[in-house]
């Protein structure tokens, strides 16, 4: 775990980049860790992906599967590739500062 | 050997970069049920992970990717020491429709698509789908016979050209 200024905040993340809380998290955070992970502008689309995924984890203590969030987010699989290319359910949850998503599918 | 122990005492964990794996070719060669569904999670689970993967389908595998047998892929409920259940009872007509019924249930609670979506979602995600050409010729099939998803029909040595770089699993 470290301690980062990010944001105008100070910020905790675990040893992968994910905020240990999410709380902690604000829309400059985010800009920030997906510029550090090869994105390094949020379109509005990586937004609707990012806001799909923090909204259902706060609703449900989990982060949802690629295929609920292929069917559910408006973006389909395609086009999440495209967005968030090294694995769009990992880094939407990382921009969105949820923890890493345990799911296999 | 000293001089080699000294130097790996040296390394400081810290800046020792994490390894990792960039690509998986996976070969699924069995047609039942439980023998499609581990290659298939783990090409998208490769994905998902930002790997680059491909899957080769051989033998009775192919049938993952048969127009006409990939939405009816039973468990194998004879000849399953994993079914725990006597070979007789296995063969009772109807049974490897009831298990496959049951562990189709269980899935869709997990979020595991069916074979046909989950081969769709392989190939949205970037994911390369291969049929084997030998399997192709000795099955009497075409190009024609997979689903649109399917890249092509190849041969194993352009497999092994696909696969170089990377782990080949076998399942």
């Amino acid at each position: 775990m470290t301690m980062t200024e990010m944001g105008g905040t100070t910020v905790e993340l675990d040893g992968e980049g994910f905020l240990v809380d999410p709380h902690q998290w604000n829309e400059t955070v985010a800009a920030e860790i997906a510029g550090a992970n090869g994105i390094p502008v949020l379109t509005e689309r990586h937004w609707q992906v990012v806001r799909f995924m923090r909204d259902a984890y706060l609703a449900n203590g989990t982060a949802p599967s690629i295929r609920s969030l292929g069917k559910e987010s408006g973006v389909p699989i395609k086009e999440l590739y495209q967005l968030f290319p090294k694995g769009p359910a990992k880094l939407a949850a990382k921009v969105g500062g949820i923890p890493k998503p345990r799911g296999c599918i | 050997m000293t001089e080699m122990l000294e130097m790996v005492d040296e390394m400081p964990a810290a800046t020792e970069a994490k390894k990792t794996i960039d690509k998986v070719c996976i070969v699924i060669s069995k047609g039942s049920l439980e023998g499609i569904y581990p290659g298939l999670i783990m090409a998208n689970g490769a994905r998902m992970e930002g790997m680059e993967a491909d899957v080769f389908f051989t033998f009775f595998g192919l049938d993952a990717i048969r127009k006409d047998r990939s939405g009816s892929i039973k468990v194998a409920t004879v000849g399953n020491p994993g079914m725990h259940m006597p070979t007789w009872l296995g063969a009772v007509p109807g049974m490897s429709a009831i298990a496959t019924r049951m562990m189709k249930r269980q899935m869709e609670k997990l979020d595991i698509p069916p074979i046909p979506e989950f081969i769709e979602m392989i190939s949205d995600s970037g994911g390369g789908l291969y049929a084997c050409q030998a399997t192709v010729d000795m099955f009497g099939l075409t190009k024609d016979s997979f689903v649109p998803q399917v890249d092509d029909v190849i041969t194993v040595g352009e497999f092994y050209e696909k696969a170089a770089g990377g782990q080949i699993i076998f399942t």
